[in-house]
């Protein structure tokens, strides 16, 4: 079979099996988008600007486990889909985003919407492709595809300049069943004897500790942490990216460390003797100061990436390997050996751990005349029975989301935690909900974040996304108030947003229903309200205490042990 | 400590870039990057020497391992090694000097490649400190330019690294 590049393309996306490309059409791209005008099964959605682009297909593969896959054109296109792409990247998302490049007779020579997106790029993907001869695309893609999802999975960038997909210049088509890379084989199984080693140390443990991130979470071994941690009996603690990966209502949970962890789980990480690191990263935000990081432990890491592996924090038991299967070949080991976890030191770890928690840092100060922006996450939790798919923006907002909505299941708790993005709250559940119609997505975001996609409101009209967002409207950019609080002097500067737009107005022009909410007593009511209406996307416009800052706070450069913990309140 | 790091990377257009945005994105310092086809042309081999703790070179060999274009790598300090650099020097080479500067040559295992009046352009090869020797012999007020190939190296036996 001869076919033009647009139509390899489209074909290759669809052996795939690619169901949506998230895309915005333009000059190098023209090709590409008549082949899939001819073309039925895959559903493309129509984005307002690249940046929704890919974090539509970010959020998309998130909740998934799929590749997400982006399509825009040369120049702007290109650039605008960079801090979607850098987002992935930072989180291991997998992607395949196809840039289109001016022809290849003219690169280099500043044509029109021409820019150098392999160069900019490079740095923020896994991999990226140029291709330069139409015979190589179908290959090209099934490698892109290959790349993006195995090992650590991660973005993969294909630049195709304009003349690849011309109509009149065919090709015999054929799309490789298997990918052979002499260059790229990612290591899955864990080293048996390190493996060993490792339940060796776990099993002689007095103040055990278990930790977990997100490549739990994109290995899908949710439920092999789940058995590890309550084979053990220890307590887990997991990352901001690791949520919900182990139930945060079961008991042996303590909550998310780091800078905005629980007061329990912070010091348990900093008392432990022997700490079990699964698909995590040691990052910043996660460790504190590194002096003071788990000083006493002995430290066990599993991760897929060597390169995560003593990065920062120097490891004693180091594991490359796929986190599930490594965990299985642990649970194995586990079941095999007579010795079992010494009982009479677990239970008083246990207890220490109970008086930590007795601090109860996440209580706070309820309000019956200003709403509080956790008790919003609460309500929505209560109202969504913990089940919905939450996704968020990057702030105050996003800390309360990941604090007061207890995930129970992988895949739902949908953030850009390693960038920091703003405006990817509302993008990504337009990915979500399309994959997920029937389900319940809420968009938790700040009057600040939402502003930074607000176009995307359009696109949520066009393909009928009824996802409901919950804007914590404090009037600040909450997170960089709270710091300007803390350690600047209260010098506002600059956080104050100024100049809001009548939200519901806003909302109310692309279609939408809005919902603004002042008293206390009617949070719980809206958020019903909202859910009920299936078939609408809803904006909740929620008018919250503007000085509230998220506690506990471990501030830059101190260890897990010096925790800021609320200012004294009543407590209901 | 100074570390050589061969490696064998796909011979693709950006492979270059790909290695050289990796030392400048993550901070590690490079001394010397060279670079050619090998006798397999789908292959490029690159040299690099860089300087940093044990801690620094494991995390670097991490990272030029994670690219997607790299096929092999050794650090080729961690075994026994050759390394060679080639210099073609410039130097102001007038009366009495002239003698010298062949005699220098010879005791290298240099030769003047290039002669004028007042100047010769002496080639040599070695290991890098044998190159800074041989500056050092003649003098920096003589030497009008100096040009370096940046290192290249080998390990000893019969193991090679190969695709």
């Amino acid at each position: 079979m001869e076919l033009s590049g647009g139509d390899i393309l489209v074909q290759a996306l669809k052996e795939e099996g690619v169901e949506f490309i998230f895309g915005y059409p333009g000059g190098a791209v023209l090709h590409i988008y008549d082949a899939l005008y001819r073309s039925e099964g895959i559903k493309h959605i129509l984005v307002r600007h690249e940046q929704g682009a890919t974090h539509a297909a970010d959020g998309y593969a998130r909740s998934t486990g799929k590749p997400g896959v982006v399509l825009v054109t040369s120049g702007p296109g290109a650039t605008n889909a960079v801090t979607g792409i850098a987002t992935a990247h930072m989180d291991s998302i997998p992607m395949v985003v196809i840039t289109g490049q001016v022809p290849k007779k003219v690169i280099g020579s500043d044509a029109f919407q021409e820019v150098d997106s392999i160069g900019i790029t490079r740095p923020c993907v896994k991999h990226n492709f140029l291709v330069k001869d139409v015979k190589d695309l179908a290959e090209t893609i099934k490698k892109a595809f290959y790349v993006a999802t195995t090992g650590r999975p991660g973005p993969v960038v294909i630049d195709v300049p304009k003349d690849i997909t011309a109509p009149d210049v065919k090709v015999p088509f054929h799309y490789p069943e298997t990918v052979n890379m002499r260059s790229y084989n990612p290591t899955s199984k864990g080293h048996p004897g390190q493996i060993r080693r490792a339940v060796d140390l776990l099993l002689v443990a007095k103040r055990p500790m278990l930790y977990s991130g997100g490549g739990v979470v994109l290995g899908d071994a949710a439920d092999e942490l789940t058995q590890l941690t309550q084979t053990l009996g220890y307590p887990i603690t997991n990352t901001l990216m690791g949520l919900g990966a182990y139930p945060g209502t079961d008991k042996q949970f303590v909550g998310m460390l780091g800078m905005h962890g629980t007061y329990e789980a912070n010091l348990a990480m900093h008392e432990c003797d022997v700490l079990l690191a699964i698909g995590a990263r040691f990052d910043d935000r996660v460790t504190g100061d590194l002096e003071h990081f788990c000083p006493h432990a002995k430290i066990i890491h599993i991760d897929v990436d060597p390169s995560s592996i003593s990065k920062t924090v120097p490891v004693d038991v180091p594991i490359v390997g796929d986190v599930k299967e490594v965990m299985n070949d642990m649970l194995t080991l586990l079941e095999e050996t007579d010795t079992k976890p010494d009982a009479k030191a677990l239970a008083a770890w246990w207890q220490q751990i109970a008086l930590w928690q007795d601090k109860d840092c996440m209580a706070y100060a309820t309000s019956s005349s200003v709403i509080k922006p956790q008790s919003v996450i609460q309500s929505l939790h209560k109202v969504t029975e913990g089940d919905a798919f939450v996704t968020s923006d990057v702030g105050q907002h996003q800390m309360w989301a990941a604090q007061y909505y207890p995930f129970n299941k992988p895949r739902r708790w949908i953030n850009s935690g390693g960038l920091g993005t703003m405006g990817f709250g509302l993008p990504s559940a337009m990915g979500v909900q399309l994959a997920h119609p029937d389900a319940t997505v809420a968009c938790v975001t700040g009057e600040a974040s939402i502003q930074m996609c607000i176009q995307e409101l359009s696109t949520c009209k066009q393909y009928d996304l009824p996802i409901n967002i919950l804007c914590l409207n404090n009037r600040y950019m909450g997170m960089v108030r709270q710091w300007q609080e803390f350690f600047y002097d209260r010098r506002y500067s600059h956080s104050y947003m100024d100049a809001l737009p009548n939200f519901v107005k806003l909302v109310e022009s692309y279609g939408h229903v809005g919902l603004r909410i002042e008293d206390p007593a009617d949070v719980e009511g809206a958020i019903r309200e909202a859910i009920a209406l299936k078939d609408r996307t809803v904006f909740l416009d929620f008018i919250t205490d503007q000085t509230e800052n998220v506690y506990p706070m471990i501030a830059n450069g101190k260890g897990h042990h010096e925790m800021h913990m609320p200012p004294p309140r009543e407590l209901s | 400590m100074r570390h050589i790091i061969s490696l064998l990377m796909e011979n693709e257009a950006g492979a270059l870039s790909r290695v050289a945005g990796l030392f400048s994105a993550r901070g590690y310092n490079i001394e010397s990057l060279t670079v050619a086809a090998t006798d397999d042309p789908s292959l490029s081999r690159m040299t690099l020497v860089t300087r940093g703790s044990d801690e620094i070179i494991e995390q670097i060999t991490k990272q030029l391992n994670k690219l997607v274009d790299v096929v092999r790598l050794i650090d080729l300090s961690s075994s026994s090694y050759i390394e060679r650099e080639f210099m073609m020097i410039k130097l102001r080479a007038l009366g009495a000097a002239r003698e010298e500067f062949k005699r220098l040559a010879d005791i290298f295992q240099g030769s003047v490649i290039d002669v004028t009046d007042n100047s010769y352009v002496i080639e040599m090869i070695g290991n890098s400190e044998k190159l800074d020797a041989f500056i050092k012999a003649v003098g920096d007020e003589v030497v009008l330019e100096v040009v370096r190939s940046g290192v290249t190296g080998i390990s000893r036996g019969e193991k090679g690294l190969r695709a």
